[in-house]
C-alpha cells in the first residue's frame, strides 16, 4: 500500500513538474522572484535599526527570504496550480482514478515543495559561504520551521483555491496573504523592531510562527516559551487550513 | 450470473431542488454491455456519476462489484475504468506523458504502448494534448479508462466527436472487451450506437427509466410503419377502412403491429384499384422511433418490457 502511494505521488509529481517547466510565467516567478526579493528586503532594511533584533541586515534579509520562498514558490504558485487543474477538469478526472484526495493534492504540490526546499537550502548555504552569515545555530529547529511552513502554505493554498474562480483571479486572491505576511509576519523587518502591541498582534498571523522558528533555528536565540508559542500558532493555522480544505475545497468548476 | 452493477431506487437531487435522477433501479450482470439512452438532460451523466462513486446518491443505493463505490472508493477504483463525458487532461502534457502519469496511478497498468495501440493513438504519442482533435482526445480518454484492465467499465458518451470510422473502431474495441468478460455501462444519445452495441438498454427520460430491455424487446413493442403518397386523383378516403391509415394531404402513414398482413392488404387493394403508391416505404420499428415516441409522449410511468 505504501509503495503504491509512493508510485502515485511520483507519477503525479512528475507530470506536474513537466507542466511547471512548460509554464514560463510560473517558472519565472518560482525561480527568480524570491531571490530578487531578498535584495529588496535587504535595501529596505538599511532604514531600520536592527539593534533590538540581534541580527545583521543581511541575516534579516536572508531569513526573510525563506518566508518569501514559502509565500511565492509554495502559496502563490500552488493556488494557481490547483485552480488551473480544477478548471481544466484535471482534478475531476484524477478523482476517477485510484489516488486518494490527499494524494492528488500532495502530488500536485510536490514540484513546488521541492523547489522551495532547494531555494531555502540555497539561501542557507549561500549565506554561510558567500555572505558571512552564521551557519544555522539549531539546524533541527530550522528544518522543522521550514517543513511546517511548507505544509501550512500548501494547505492554505488549497483553501485559497476554493475562493478563486480562475487562474487570473488567483493573482488577486493570493494578494492578501502576501501583503499581510510580508508586512506583519516579519519578512521585511523582524517583529522585534515593531511597537510591542502591534508585534503581539502580528504574532497570531499565519506565517509569523514559522518565521520565528526559522529565525531562531538559523540565528539562535528565542526562549522556549516563545518558540513553543510560535510552533503552536503555526500548527493551529495548519489545522484550520486542513479543515477548510476538507470542508470547502472544490474538485470541479462551478456549473 | 452475478450482477456487477446494482442500482436500487437511486435518486440525485441538486442544491436548488432539481431532481436529476428520480428513483432508478436496474442491474447489469457480468459481461454485458448496458446502455443508458436519453436526450440531453435526461439524467444519464448524473446517474453514471453516482455509479462511478463520484458523488453520493441523495437516496437509494448503488453497488458496484458488490461494494459502495462512494464510501468504499479505495476498494472499488482499482477494479473499474471510467471515461468521463469530458476528459480533463493537462493541455501541456503529451499523449505519452499523460498515459505515463495515469499508469503511475493505476494498479497493474498496461504498458503505455499497448494502451495507445488499443485506441490507435500510437502515431500521436509525442503530441501535446492541446493539439489533439476532439476525437483523439476521446480515444486518449478511453485508453486511460482501459489502462488498469478494469472488470467494470463506465463510458459516458464514448464516441461523441468521433468520425464514422473512429466510432466503428470504438465499437469493435468495446465488443472485444465484453467478449473478454468486461462489464460495460455506457451512455449515449446516438440511437444506432445503442442498437449496434448494447446487449440491453434503458431509455431515460426526466430522470427515470421509461423502457428497459434488449434492443429487440424495446422495438418489438412499437408499431411498424408504412408510408406512401396517393395519386392526386385518388382521395385517401378510398383506402380500405381496416388499414387504419392516417392521411396528411396525399401523404399517408399506416402504423401496424402486423407489418406483413397490413402491407399485403394494402398492395392487394392497390393492384385491384390500379393505384400507384408513390415513394412506398415500409419498415419495422426501429429504436429511433421507440425513442422519439417516448420523448414525445413524456410518459412518467416505468414500462418494463
Amino acid at each position: 500500500m505504501a509503495a503504491n502511494t509512493t508510485a502515485r505521488l511520483g507519477a503525479l509529481g512528475r507530470a506536474e513538474l513537466t507542466l511547471l517547466v512548460r509554464n514560463r510565467t510560473a517558472l519565472f516567478v518560482a525561480l527568480l522572484m524570491p531571490l530578487s526579493l531578498v535584495l529588496v528586503i535587504r535595501s529596505s532594511l538599511d532604514q531600520v535599526d536592527l539593534g533590538a533584533a540581534g541580527m545583521s541586515v543581511i541575516e534579516a534579509a536572508l531569513t526573510g527570504g525563506i518566508g518569501m520562498v514559502l509565500l511565492m514558490v509554495v502559496h502563490t504558485n500552488l493556488v494557481s496550480a490547483y485552480v488551473a487543474r480544477r478548471e481544466g477538469l484535471v482534478l475531476k478526472r484524477l478523482r476517477t482514478g485510484e489516488p486518494s484526495d490527499r494524494e492528488i493534492l500532495t502530488g500536485i504540490a510536490l514540484p513546488s515543495l521541492a523547489l522551495a526546499l532547494a531555494q531555502c537550502a540555497l539561501l542557507v548555504t549561500g549565506g554561510a559561504a558567500l555572505l558571512d552569515v552564521r551557519a544555522p545555530q539549531r539546524p533541527v529547529l530550522l528544518a522543522a520551521g521550514v517543513l511546517l511552513g511548507l505544509v501550512l502554505m500548501t494547505a492554505l493554498a488549497a483553501a485559497t483555491s476554493a475562493v478563486t474562480r480562475s487562474v487570473d483571479s488567483a493573482q488577486l486572491t493570493t494578494l492578501p496573504m502576501f501583503l499581510v505576511s510580508a508586512m506583519g509576519s516579519g519578512l521585511f523587518a523582524p517583529l522585534q523592531v515593531f511597537p510591542e502591541r502591534i508585534a503581539s498582534l502580528c504574532e497570531l498571523l499565519p506565517l509569523t510562527g514559522v518565521m520565528t522558528l526559522v529565525r531562531a533555528g538559523w540565528l539562535g536565540g528565542g526562549d522556549t516559551k516563545e518558540l513553543l508559542g510560535a510552533a503552536l500558532t503555526a500548527l493551529a493555522w495548519t489545522v484550520i487550513s486542513v479543515f477548510a480544505v476538507q470542508r470547502w475545497f472544490r474538485w470541479e468548476p462551478r456549473r | 450470473m452475478t450482477d456487477l452493477i446494482e442500482a436500487d431506487g437511486l435518486r440525485r437531487t441538486y442544491t436548488g431542488g432539481f431532481e436529476a435522477v428520480n428513483g432508478l433501479s436496474f442491474t447489469v450482470p457480468q459481461g454485458e454491455i448496458f446502455a443508458l439512452l436519453g436526450t440531453n438532460g435526461a439524467g444519464k451523466t448524473s446517474t453514471v456519476e453516482l455509479l462511478e462513486g463520484l458523488a453520493p446518491p441523495s437516496g437509494g443505493a448503488v453497488r458496484v462489484l458488490g461494494r459502495d463505490p462512494y464510501r468504499e472508493r479505495a476498494a472499488v477504483r482499482p477494479r473499474i475504468g471510467i471515461m468521463l463525458q469530458e476528459g480533463g487532461f493537462p493541455a501541456d502534457l503529451t499523449v505519452a506523458e499523460t498515459v505515463r502519469m495515469w499508469a503511475g496511478c493505476t494498479t497493474g497498468a498496461r504498458p503505455t504502448g499497448e494502451a495507445l495501440e488499443l485506441v490507435g493513438l500510437t502515431a500521436r504519442q509525442g503530441v501535446r494534448v492541446s493539439q489533439l482533435s476532439g476525437g483523439e482526445r476521446r480515444r486518449l480518454d478511453l485508453a486511460l479508462a482501459l489502462l488498469g484492465r478494469p472488470e467494470v467499465l463506465f463510458l459516458d458518451e464514448p464516441t461523441t466527436g468521433l468520425d464514422a470510422e473512429g466510432r466503428r473502431d470504438t465499437w469493435e474495441l468495446v465488443r472485444a472487451l465484453r467478449d473478454g468478460g468486461t462489464t460495460v455501462l455506457l451512455t449515449t444519445h446516438h440511437l444506432e450506437e445503442a442498437e449496434a452495441l448494447a446487449d440491453r438498454l434503458a431509455i431515460m427520460h426526466q430522470g427515470r427509466i421509461v423502457t428497459l430491455g434488449t434492443p429487440a424487446e424495446v422495438t418489438a413493442s412499437r408499431p411498424a410503419r408504412i408510408r406512401f403518397a396517393l395519386p392526386e386523383t385518388v382521395p385517401p378516403a378510398r383506402l380500405p377502412r381496416g388499414l387504419r391509415a392516417a392521411a396528411d394531404g396525399r401523404q399517408v402513414e399506416i402504423r401496424t403491429h402486423e407489418l406483413q398482413d397490413t402491407l399485403g392488404a394494402l398492395l392487394a387493394w392497390a393492384r385491384e384499384a390500379d393505384v400507384r403508391l408513390e415513394g412506398l416505404d415500409a419498415r419495422s420499428a426501429s429504436l429511433e422511433e421507440a425513442f422519439l415516441d417516448i420523448a414525445r409522449a413524456q410518459r412518467h410511468e416505468t414500462v418494463v418490457v
